[in-house]
């Protein structure tokens, strides 16, 4: 138990005295934290547009200013002939272009009806619905306005109400995604890499000779990850809970031993890539596309697995982080017990034992 | 001359060499291209709908059936009572409940107004708003078509009414992929210029060959030179190999030049690959520097406007994507490939590029001549 001990000292050095990664290994959560939290939103506001403006009377005069005032809008160009658009555009700049065409308020007066065109760059889809949906609802606002806001007979209203995340706030979704993420990066890249590179230099052959069984070598090299990790998982609770306001409605001891489990399961992810890779850079490479894209992915913290192809989800349901973010959800964010995650926690535990059940076997053939 | 021929010789056979490298440079982000747009769908569709009906009036059922037939929303769960509709949504079974109250009929026939009540699970903010707007839309609709049919309208509208009109352009069917495929292949090229060029160096480092390179007459411009062009070679070739990708599996032709990517592409490589070098001349091992290459151009890439639009993020992230060499690229891409932009139209992002490009390759030169010397 004594050099068991004495090893993970050395690992610990290891770390400590690589002050840069242990640096970026703290940060990183948090960086990621403060960047979902606060700059990451699909939102949308003050998206740039422009005005096409052919009748210049009352009428277009007022919507533009309301649209202007909105904060989903920023009207930043008057264009005044229809070439114009395309430039506009193409420039960049412009999200959206508001047609008005001649005689608009004549028409609006006189006939009672008159037509206004939104054109939008629909490069990136949702942002142009979401456009459209804005700047019709404000034209709309106006047309009540001019009717003296009638009640129309046979209405029906319908009442909305947006359950555990009432202020539709990105947060709740991406603090579990970003735990999910971080652990994995932390154990099973750095891992991997630090047990390849004592391969790449040399020096494993010197610690294979040591009294030390091999397999007590590579756990006395996860456990300083592991503290690391808990560490992560602290600050990224503490930021979600006083920062981004996202409170832990569940148990926070059955999320920490979950958390405990999913990282566990990242270590062994980790020790099997190390069985693999020869040099660090392999290593790397294979836990970005094997781990960190896949995590990214199929986690659905970014992207919602019920839109992929069929084969798509299927392949998101071997995971890990899958089921580790489905959990975090249902104790962090809703509140339930563990009545309602002893599915997910048990294919966890089965996938950590199948894992390393391999990275034992191998490594211990590897050896012989 | 002579000396930054070898070099490069040296470089490519180094590289070529490695038969790993070949799979993590062409293998792996080409199966990336083709998987992460399938994945990577924002597009907010099969909504999964869990029904309270108290009512069971016909009005009731031409509802339901409005709101199944739209494409949308995927009928889950039918519940006698609210709480049970909620363990619904609990359990993840379904995503949105719709409460129709009794009397839901008779009431809007003879009170002349009836309420509904939509229950959204929000923890996934983008998707509820979109589900409640799309579930409020049809209800609207709904209401349209009883009015219609209760109400006879005079032919002559008796209030002012604004027809809004709306059109998509350059991407008409508001296809989620056109819009991520050029994005994603810029991350790709990104990621494999900035990490390798940055670890190829510190290779050299912790093996010890660089020792060899700093007591030969190798100058640091040539040493540096030497390393950015095999990269840059190697990324640009990454690049048509995804445009070819995009081509022939998406049927994605950009609408402006292939040169006028080309052209902005050797520019940004130079940045990014400068940038890759600062690093390396940083970093004393390869974990260092891979940890740190993934540490930043995961900032660059999740401030970029990738996934986000820049205009949404507050002023600070705003200003940090000016800092940020793939957001130009990104914005770029999307500019030529969608909008077919000219040269003329990019020539400050080109100007900035250059100025990246100095930035970060002198700092390198820089920096690497105090370790020589």
């Amino acid at each position: 138990m004594k050099q068991f001990f004495i090893f993970v000292k050395k690992e610990f050095l290891h770390i400590w005295r690589d002050r840069r990664t242990l640096f970026i290994l703290i940060w990183m959560p948090i960086v990621q934290i403060i960047l979902y939290g606060f700059a990451l939103t699909n939102e949308v506001k003050n998206a740039k547009i422009a005005v096409y403006d052919q009748s210049n009377d009352e009428a277009t005069t007022v919507i533009t200013k309301q649209i202007d005032a909105s904060r989903y809008f920023d009207v930043v160009k008057y264009i005044h002939s229809g070439n114009e658009i395309g430039a506009a555009f193409r420039e960049g700049k412009i999200r959206m272009v508001i047609v008005f065409p001649q005689n608009f308020r004549n028409d609006l007066l006189h006939t009672n009806h008159a037509q206004i065109q939104l054109i939008a760059d629909a490069t990136d889809p949702n942002t142009a619905n979401t456009l459209t949906n804005y700047a019709a609802s404000i034209i709309n606002d106006y047309q009540q306005s001019l009717n003296d806001n009638e009640d129309l007979p046979y209405t029906i209203k319908t009442q909305v109400r947006m359950l555990y995340n009432p202020e539709l706030k990105g947060a709740y979704n991406f603090v579990p995604g970003v735990m999910a993420l971080v652990l994995m990066i932390v154990c099973a890249m750095m891992t991997s890499i630090s047990i390849v590179r004592e391969k790449e230099m040399g020096t494993m052959e010197v610690i294979l000779v040591s009294p030390l069984k091999p397999f007590r070598i590579i756990i006395a090299k996860t456990i300083p990850y592991l503290l690391i990790s808990i560490l992560n998982i602290a600050c990224i609770l503490l930021l979600s809970v006083y920062v981004l306001d996202v409170p832990v409605t569940g148990n926070l001891l059955l999320l920490i031993a979950e958390s405990i489990l999913f990282t566990i399961t990242s270590l062994s992810l980790g020790i099997l890539i190390s069985n693999g890779a020869k040099t660090q850079q392999t290593a790397m490479f294979i836990s970005m596309m094997s781990l960190f894209l896949p995590t990214l992915l199929f986690s659905g913290f970014l992207f919602p697995v019920e839109n992929m192809p069929v084969p798509l989800q299927i392949i998101s349901n071997i995971v890990p982080a899958k089921w580790y973010y489905i959990i975090v959800k249902e104790v962090m964010i809703k509140g339930l017990g563990f009545t309602a995650v002893w599915k997910e926690t048990l294919i966890l535990i089965g996938m950590t034992a199948v894992l390393l059940g391999i990275s034992i076997r191998n490594f211990k053939i590897r050896l012989a | 001359m002579r000396v930054l021929k070898f070099l490069l010789q040296k470089e490519l056979k180094q590289i070529l060499r490695d038969p790993s490298i070949i799979v993590i440079l062409f293998i792996m982000p080409m199966i990336q291209l083709i998987i992460l747009p399938l994945a990577a769908d924002y597009e907010i569709k099969n909504i999964n709908l869990g029904i309270v009906d108290h009512d069971h009036s016909e009005y009731s059922r031409q509802l339901i059936n409005k709101i199944t037939s739209s494409g949308y929303f995927r009928l889950r769960d039918y519940s006698a009572t609210f709480d049970q509709g909620m363990k619904a949504i609990g359990l993840d079974k379904t995503d949105l409940i719709l409460e129709i109250p009794s009397q839901f009929e008779r009431s809007l026939v003879k009170e002349n107004q009836a309420t509904l009540l939509v229950a959204v699970n929000a923890i996934n903010g983008v998707k509820a708003g979109l589900g409640g707007a799309y579930i409020q839309g049809i209800i609207a609709d709904y209401n349209q078509d009883i009015r219609t049919q209760w109400i006879q309208f005079p032919t002559f509208n008796p209030q002012p009414t604004i027809e809004v009109t709306s059109s998509n352009w350059y991407n008409p069917n508001m296809n989620y992929r056109v819009f991520m495929v050029p994005g994603i292949l810029v991350m790709l090229v990104t990621m494999i210029g900035s990490s390798f060029a940055s670890n190829n160096i510190v290779r050299e480092k912790e093996m010890g060959t660089i020792e060899q390179i700093n007591v030969s007459p190798i100058k640091k411009t040539q040493f540096i030179l030497g390393k950015l062009i095999p990269f840059l070679i190697l990324a640009l070739t990454v690049l048509t190999v995804g445009l070819i990708v995009a081509r022939v599996i998406y049927g994605i032709v950009p609408l402006g030049h292939y040169i006028t990517i080309y052209i902005f592409a050797v520019f940004y490589l130079l940045a990014i690959l400068g940038l890759g070098l600062l690093l390396s001349t940083y970093a004393q091992t390869q974990q260092q520097s891979m940890l740190v290459s993934f540490f930043v151009t995961m900032i660059f890439n999740l401030l970029s406007g990738l996934y986000t639009p820049i205009e949404s993020m507050p002023m600070w992230a705003q200003i940090i994507t000016k800092l940020n060499p793939v957001s130009y690229f990104i914005e770029v891409m999307r500019m030529v490939v969608l909008k077919g932009s000219g040269l003329n139209d990019i020539k400050y992002h080109i100007l900035a590029m250059i100025g990246f490009a100095v930035f970060f390759n002198g700092w390198a030169i820089l920096n690497y001549k105090k370790r020589s010397g």
